[in-house]
């Protein structure tokens, strides 16, 4: 039954019928008649941001940490320029989100009119669809359709920009039935091809040197994917490893679990990479941040790949057995093969393999020299992790990028799918402090901790004020080296330690900036007083930024150079090496 | 298994490419809807693939698709790039490689200003007669003709005019179809 109402009214009935319970954004002239509609009902909150940019990446947290799609919703022009960060790294990232952009009136498009921009030309190739608007008849349509779109498939950022007098007209709602009014070309393939399954289970029945490498696809496709990954793993008795994207859909306190893998990544997980027979790859999509030198990757391998996205197959490494289809619905289908085939792991067959595994699992290669005069960062996150876990709430964490963000990925560790939120893709600093505000308004009772630098986190700081705003009591756990130690890092590796504008100079005083802000500051410069000062920070209901002082020049190892073979990784001079490498190898290192 | 890919994958070193590079056709049939040429074209700039030539239009008013025809060069492996990230775009329904399907019909279309008087004119026609070239403008020191055929037979008859007064050429792109009685 079509009822009668404006465009701004449609906007808000379709958000209530897609269930959408929280939306973030920033109001401005072209956006009014949609703030005035949302004013008049209380089924949808709106929370109101700092910055576009932290709308997004908020509504990227809420989306990740819910599987829910995010919504942001923004002004013309700068309103919309400001938010196109964040739909990359959505993009990127493959993160649902649907962003209204209000746009000037039609009758004014293409004037240069006030706070107008061409914002379906700018976000065209930063979306996965965007639309304009320009009849309100259409609107319904469009409103339901972007969700379908964003959230199926390969989940991405969609756009629907909303020309101000498309907001006053008035039309009839109704729900559109997609099936027949979408776009008929969209037709995402979920269910894998069922010979192609079967040729995997094949290959993996024979495998004596195999491997999972999964990615974010797993969990994009909700928790069920997850619990098969972690099924399929008991039945076959394989080694897993994921990428920064995937970490948490298998558990990091599993035996089989070998760290991330990666330019970052552990060495076992590395080596296992290089070395194996079978590769199957689960929604991850042969990044170069994983690759490294790609015609030295993993070259004795037959490679199982199954992903969504069709053009994310033989796109960087070709693979023997491509699936495309839902991570969750092809790996159900894996376990009931295998199981079909066989009722026993592959233990003795692969026993070698795992001898060989606990060999580089030996180097110990995330380990690190601990100080008691200064606070190392990996220290700091041990401390962060085990602390956090005895806080009986549910833990997520966020970050922003740099090294803080590695450490984090390898120091703390993940036992669910869905707590973790980093910017993996577009490496976009400035991401995790919006993230945790997203989540945090997903989940009011849950320790949601963004794990910062001090040069990343002054990106989006303002969203420090949208937490205070909004009781949400998220704490920001800023490594501060007081270097883009990241950047820093590359300079000593690649050009002659010249430390070309990567320092962060003229700090602010985090403790009274989080004061100013109305919430709580901490600084901890001392080993010894870390764990008060982490409980301390725990503690306290409400935002916290915590100035965690730590080592100025310590580098995230291990490391393989960009560019570089696996067998370049950089060790930490901690590393048990011992009989693993020899002579010729050390000299590599 | 990689090894037609030189060293690396990654922003910071340049990967050579070692494959040699073809020329193909490839038949887009899209919603014609606003701003999807844009997303095409978009997507070709945007991944760096190279369009040789390009043509758009309505062919299923009813049922609102346009055909794109689009030659394109490149490596076999960045060919299936390209139609996997064209059948990626939400509006985009199929894309069939025409070149690598077989047998296709492939046809341009030019308009052609040839200015001359004497001995020229009459060479000009007799060539234009050998190209089934029609005359669609005349005047006492000029023509215009309108030649159709593959684009190497278009780009022969443009070489002859050079010499004999040739003033400017427009051409279509070219539209192609594939042989027997299948539709895409
Ligand atoms: C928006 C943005 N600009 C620049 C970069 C490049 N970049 C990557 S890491 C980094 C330094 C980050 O410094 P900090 O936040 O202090 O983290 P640290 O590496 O010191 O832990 C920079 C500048 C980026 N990733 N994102
Ligand atoms: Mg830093």
């Amino acid at each position: 039954m079509a009822e009668r109402m404006t465009g701004a009214e449609m906007v808000i009935q379709a958000l209530t019928d897609q269930g959408v319970e929280h939306i973030f954004g920033y109001p401005g002239g072209a956006a009014l008649p949609i703030y005035d509609a949302m004013f008049q009902q209380d089924v949808v909150q709106h929370i109101l941001v700092r910055h576009e940019q932290g709308a997004t990446h908020m509504a990227e947290g809420y989306a990740r940490s819910t599987g829910k799609c995010g919504v942001v919703l923004v002004t013309s022009g700068p309103g919309a320029t400001n938010a196109v960060t964040g739909l990359t790294d959505a993009l990127m990232d493959s993160i649902p989100m649907v962003c209204i952009t209000a746009q000037v009136p039609t009758t004014l498009i293409g004037s240069d009119a006030f706070q107008e921009c061409d914002t379906v030309g700018i976000t065209r190739s930063c979306t996965k669809y965007n639309y304009l608007v320009k009849r309100v008849e259409d609107l319904p349509r469009i409103m339901h359709e972007a969700f379908l779109i964003a959230t199926t498939g390969r989940p991405g950022p969609v756009v629907i920009d909303i020309p101000k007098d498309v907001q006053f007209a008035l039309g009839d709602y109704y729900k559109p039935d997609l099936e027949t009014l979408r776009h008929q070309s969209y037709r995402p393939q979920v269910d894998g091809d069922a010979a192609a399954i079967e040729a995997a289970v094949d290959l993996m029945l024979k495998a004596e040197r195999p491997i999972f490498y999964t990615g974010g696809g797993v969990i994009n496709a909700g928790p069920e994917a997850s619990k098969h990954l972690r099924e399929l793993a008991e039945l076959t008795g394989f080694p897993v490893t994921s990428t920064l994207m995937g970490l948490g859909a298998f558990p990091a306190s599993n035996p089989q679990w070998m760290g991330m893998l990666g330019m970052h990544g552990t060495y076992e997980a590395n080596w296992a990479m290089h070395d194996c027979d079978v590769m199957i790859n689960i929604g991850a999509r042969f990044d170069d941040r994983i690759t490294g030198r790609i015609d030295a990757f993993s070259p004795n391998s037959r490679k199982i790949h199954v992903d969504i996205d069709p053009s994310s197959i033989n796109k960087v490494v070709r693979v023997d057995v491509p699936i495309i289809g839902d991570c969750e619905r092809v790996l159900s289908e894996m376990v009931r093969v295998w199981r079909s085939k066989t009722n026993q792991p592959r233990t003795e067959a692969i026993a070698p393999w795992w001898n060989q595994i606990e060999k580089w699992r030996a180097v110990n290669s995330l380990g690190y020299k601990n100080s008691d005069t200064v606070i190392k960062p990996q220290y700091a996150i041990e401390r962060l992790y085990e602390m956090s876990k005895k806080q009986g709430k549910e833990v997520f964490i966020t970050t922003e990028v740099g090294q803080h963000q590695m450490w984090a990925a390898q120091h703390f560790h993940f036992d669910q799918p869905n707590h973790w939120m980093t910017s993996g893709g577009l490496g976009t600093m400035g991401y995790g402090l919006p993230a945790a505000v997203g989540v945090q308004v997903a989940h009011p009772d849950a320790l949601v901790i963004d794990i910062a630098g001090e040069a990343s986190v002054q990106m989006t700081m303002q969203e420090m004020s949208t937490a205070v705003q909004y009781r949400l009591p998220i704490k920001i756990f800023i490594l501060n080296n007081e270097r883009m130690g990241m950047v820093r890092q590359w300079q000593d590796l690649l050009h002659g330690s010249r430390y070309a504008h990567s320092y962060s100079e003229s700090l602010p005083d985090f403790v009274k900036l989080a004061e100013a802000y109305g919430g709580k500051g901490i600084r901890c410069e001392n080993p010894a007083e870390l764990d008060a000062a982490i409980a301390e920070m725990f503690d306290y209901d409400g935002p916290v930024l915590f100035d965690v002082i730590v080592e100025k020049d310590e580098n995230c190892l291990p490391m393989i150079p960009s560019g570089k073979p696996h067998n370049e990784i950089i060790l930490p001079d901690t590393a048990n090496i011992g009989d693993i490498i020899d002579e010729k190898g050390r000299q590599l290192v | 298994m990689n090894a037609h890919l030189q060293p690396t994958g990654s922003a910071y070193f340049i990967t050579k490419e070692t494959q040699e590079q073809e020329r193909h056709t490839l038949s887009v049939l899209v919603d014609n809807e606003p701003g999807i040429l844009a997303r095409v074209v978009g997507l070709f700039s945007a991944r760096g693939y190279n369009i040789e030539s390009l043509t758009v239009s309505e062919t299923e008013h009813g049922r609102r698709l346009s055909r794109i025809t689009v030659v394109v060069i490149a490596t076999p492996k960045t060919l299936i790039q390209i139609k996997l990230q064209l059948e990626r775009l939400v509006p985009v329904h199929k894309v069939h490689d025409l070149t690598a399907e077989g047998a296709s019909i492939e046809r341009e279309l030019a308009l052609i200003k040839v200015a001359g008087s004497g001995e020229h004119r009459a060479e000009t026609l007799r060539l234009a007669d050998a190209f089934r070239a029609h005359i669609v403008d005349a005047t006492v020191e000029s023509f215009v003709f309108e030649v159709t055929g593959k684009p190497d037979k278009i780009d022969s008859f443009i070489a002859l005019m050079q010499p004999l007064g040739l003033v400017e050429v427009v051409r279509t792109g070219l539209a192609a179809i594939s042989r027997g009685p299948q539709g895409m």
